[in-house]
């Protein structure tokens, strides 16, 4: 049986990033897939013959330029096509639009509020300076500032010169703005809701917490450390759709010389001496290798895959805690045609081919969270929606058309029989419909993944977008846990490279990249 | 409907005299930057009879209210506390550190109501910054059309079409004419020039008058590349080109001072207190970091390295914005931030900003077709040019 130097478990983009990195660094690597097919929540799949549906993730922001750069990633397939605007359709039948250039947003806040379109250029600015300051941080493993070992104190160093370099008021605002909620955060800036509301979503997508739980206020400053080309805060869809992005990455790990086995779900860890030393399928298959590498998420990972009697008990109750609840769906819509927007102008249906936010204040919002927080769902629920035909052809039928719409809040938590489901989904497309009258005659298939189903899926427990909450409590060096984040765990030779650990979730492949970083470093040493 | 940019209220004339499609970008409008094929003639109508330009893309904001003079002393760097009405200022105006957020003039209508033209969006900024006084900010914007004649035949055209109280008007004086408008002696062409203010819906009616009495003087009307040759001639800053404003500027370092862009001349310390006045009086007595100087680089040499491989010389007749950088013997000390070919100097000029110091003899680098060369850039006073009928 050939032994491995590395086996990856989970073929999740920040697995097939992470084997990547080890492949080119000559490492022999094994990456083990549950599914069919890689990809995990970075997926695109036929549900409907013909049309192509982002059941998971379905856009690119933050991931991060390194990754495409290193691993060539354009030469094995990624496209990128810019989102080019933001619309909020009202049901007043008027609505608010970031364009894609100054003088066009500028003008179109100016409808709304003259103050507001004053204060959005500082704003963004504002928003422009601290990303800039925090965004190394994506880049570095986070140390353990009560640590006194020399990488820790190092890395704090570095981290304080990143910090350094800000304007003190610019660091005030950060200290503000990771502590507040989003919603505090806007209401000293901004008075026009629909601006408000749009600013706020930035803080809560994936979230379980409202627009005014503190600490919406940070994750809004996670989506806003993205970049396409340069460009802050700017959004991209992958040509193909998420599934297209992360074969690329696939293609490069193998070009690199990994392997990739697909239906191959790992039933647990195998430990010996203490030692990760390889992993059972499922169905009863070895594979045997130095180090073990796990993408799956903190609780899967040590609750399931790993046999309890070989984890400290407070590293088990840290990992027990870690908050994963998830309020996200997704919903896909196979259409007949273009669905029209009673808020959207003749001649301005370019919008369309923006974000579409079903977010008119920031109460909708807050409500939407309220409904949901004891364990039920939004009776208005917050959706994120694109057209991604619009922007790839390729998506649907020629002149047929798919929606995806990320939907929040309906918890984890709920009993997910197929009855909850439908009236949920049912929910979803009422929603919809009041902004679109014509969009319940134009469906052709629609499709749900709750939390249960992106749980059962993808096996993320809970079904949480990001591996467990961007939340204060459970970032930095306390991802997931105090003692352990910096990717390595208390078993030897097992690692962490998934979306708990530092810098947390979306489609960055910064812990897939960052844990191979450290990985290497540790092997050499 | 598309939003598209926007068209000032004279655009129906503009449009119609556009031979070029060279249309540019202008605080959110649609602004000429040249008429013609080229803008010589336009250029050339500004110096020897007058140019008419459309410069509504000038943010207007209308202080009214009891404080409106006390608030407009405390927010520019500028004395204007003597300011009567009629009377109009050019100044800049700082933030807490003393860089410069923006530069415009301030104009009194009269006793109680004021009119501040900016480069950029201010609103905002006023607003904060009037906090504890008693007025109202305005945004009058997209209310008034602007028309700038310039150039020495300006008065006689204006006289002709508003009578001769045009004659009357100082350097900085602003008049009421026919109820609802009134015309300014100042400009950005460092010339004999007025600024004609509009309601909007009179626009039109006032553009054809002018045209049509300057007719017999040559009149022509001209875009921006012609007035920033002449604003480069006569040495004036232009803001996001030679400097990045307070509030744009993403670093400390990227924003300047008024000492810094040789707008020392308009800091008044003297006067009580103003925004940014802490920290100019201390760059005044430590020492700016850098300073404006106007630079005139050897165009004979330059013609000559043309000369040597057998081409034509090839002067920078529409300006060029953007960082050059300038150097002493050894080193670096500056950027030049726009540079013009002067038609009537007959000069190479770039407007820089350098430490102060440095030498008189400074070099710029220039491509001479495919190849770069140095060549010696000699520091001038500004203005470089300055003829007499401008204040005569």
């Amino acid at each position: 049986m050939k032994h491995y130097d590395a086996i990856v478990i989970g073929g999740g983009h920040n697995g097939l990033v992470h084997a990547a990195y080890l492949a080119k660094a000559g490492r022999q690597v094994l990456v083990l897939e549950r599914r069919h097919t890689v990809g995990g929540a970075t997926i695109t799949e036929e549900i409907h013959p013909g049309f192509k549906f982002l059941i998971g993730s379905y856009l690119i922001s933050l991931l991060r330029p390194q990754v495409i750069q290193e691993l060539e990633l354009a030469k094995h397939g990624l496209e990128l096509l810019p989102l080019e605007s933001t619309l909020v359709p009202l049901t007043n039948g008027d609505y608010l639009a970031d364009w894609p250039d100054h003088d066009m947003t500028r003008r179109e806040l100016l409808r709304h509020s003259r103050r507001d379109a004053e204060t959005y250029e500082e704003f963004s600015l504002t928003m422009r300076r601290l990303s800039l300051a925090m965004k190394p941080l994506l880049d570095l493993f986070p140390p353990d500032p009560t640590s006194l070992a020399p990488r820790d104190i190092e890395q704090m160093a570095r981290i304080k010169g990143v910090l350094g370099h800000m304007q003190r008021k610019d660091f005030h605002t950060l200290c503000r703005l990771c502590t507040m909620s989003i919603a505090d955060f806007l209401d000293e800036w901004f008075e026009t809701q629909p601006l408000k509301a749009i600013k706020c979503t930035s803080g809560i997508i994936g979230t379980f917490m409202g627009v005014r739980s503190p600490g919406t206020g940070y994750v809004a400053l996670h989506h806003y450390l993205g970049e396409i080309d340069g460009v802050r805060r700017s959004w991209a869809f992958p040509k193909g759709g998420t599934g297209a992005f992360a074969q690329s990455i696939a293609n490069a790990a193998k070009a690199f010389g990994a392997e990739i086995l697909e239906n191959a779900p790992v039933h647990q860890v195998l430990i010996k001496h203490g030692a990760a030393c390889g992993v059972v399928l499922e169905d009863g298959r070895e594979f045997y290798a130095d180090r073990v590498i796990s993408n799956a998420d903190a609780q899967r990972t040590f609750l399931k895959l790993v046999p309890k009697e070989h984890l400290p008990d407070d590293f088990l109750w840290d990992i027990q805690r870690f908050r994963s609840a998830s309020p996200a769906c997704k919903v896909n819509l196979a259409l007949d045609g273009l669905p029209t927007f009673s808020a959207v102008p003749k001649g301005n249906e370019q919008l369309l081919r923006g974000s579409i936010e079903i977010a008119p204040s920031v109460d909708y919002l807050e409500q939407a969270y309220d409904d949901a927080k004891y364990g039920g769902w939004a009776r208005k629920p917050f959706m994120d929606a694109l057209i991604p035909s619009l922007l790839d052809p390729g998506m649907a039928p020629p002149g047929k058309h798919v929606m995806s719409l990320f939907v929040e809040y309906a918890s984890s938590e709920i009993d997910w029989t197929p009855e909850k489901k439908a009236q949920f989904l049912e929910v979803v497309v009422d929603t919809l419909a009041e902004y679109s009258p014509d969009l319940k005659s134009k469906i052709i298939h629609k499709h749900i993944m709750t939390p249960h189903d992106i749980q059962e899926v993808f096996g993320i427990t809970n079904g949480h977008i990001f591996h467990g909450e961007l939340s204060l409590h459970q970032l930095l060096f306390l991802k997931p846990s105090p003692q352990w984040a910096q990717y390595k765990t208390p078993v030897r030779h097992l690692w962490m490279c998934g979306s708990s650990t530092h810098p947390g979730g979306c489609i960055t492949g910064a812990p897939g990249r960052n844990a191979a970083m450290e990985l290497l470093k540790d092997w050499s040493a | 409907m598309m939003l598209r940019l926007k068209t000032t209220p004279f655009h129906p004339r503009t449009e119609a005299i556009m031979q070029a499609n060279q249309w540019r970008r202008w605080g959110g409008y649609s602004v000429a930057s040249a008429y013609e094929m080229t803008h010589d003639r336009e250029y050339l109508a500004m110096r020897n009879a007058c140019a008419l330009l459309d410069v509504s893309a000038l943010y207007k904001y209308q202080i009214t209210g009891p404080d409106a003079h006390a608030f407009l002393d405390r927010l520019v760097t500028r004395d204007i506390s003597q300011m009567q009405p009629g009377g109009m200022a050019y100044t800049p105006w700082c933030d807490s550190r003393g860089k410069v957020v923006d530069d415009g003039t301030i104009c009194r209508l009269d006793e109680g109501t004021f009119r501040l033209t900016a480069a950029d969006p201010n609103y905002h900024w006023l607003e904060e910054n009037a906090a504890g006084f008693e007025v109202v900010i305005e945004d009058v914007s997209e209310e008034i059309g602007t028309l700038a004649l310039q150039g020495p035949c300006s008065r006689e055209v204006l006289a002709e079409v508003f009578g001769d109280a045009i004659r009357e008007l100082p350097f900085y004086g602003i008049i009421h004419l026919e109820d609802d408008l009134q015309v300014s002696r100042t400009g950005y062409s460092g010339d004999l020039g007025y600024e004609v203010w509009v309601p909007k819906q009179r626009a039109l009616e006032i553009w054809d008058r002018i045209v049509e009495k300057g007719r017999r003087y040559a009149l022509q009307p001209a875009g921006i590349w012609a007035l920033d040759v002449a604003r480069i001639e006569a040495g004036l800053i232009m803001l996001d080109v030679d400097y990045t404003p307070a509030n744009k500027a993403t670093t400390p370092a990227q924003a300047s001072t008024p000492y810094e862009l040789g707008l020392g001349w308009s800091v008044h310390l003297k006067k009580p207190h103003f925004v940014g006045k802490k920290a100019l009086a201390r760059e005044k007595a430590e020492g700016s970091a850098l300073t404006l100087v106007g630079l005139e680089i050897d165009h004979d040499r330059l013609a000559q390295e043309h000369e040597k491989i057998g081409l034509p010389v090839h002067y920078p007749f529409v300006p060029w914005r953007e960082i050059v950088p300038i150097f002493d013997e050894q080193q670096q000390v500056g950027y030049a931030t726009c540079g013009s070919w002067s038609p009537t100097l007959k000069k190479y000029l770039a407007l820089a900003q350098v430490k102060p110091g440095s030498s008189e003899n400074l070099h710029v680098d220039i491509m001479v077709d495919r190849y770069r060369k140095r060549f010696d850039a000699k520091v001038k006073k500004l203005p470089f040019f300055n003829p007499p009928r401008k204040r005569g």
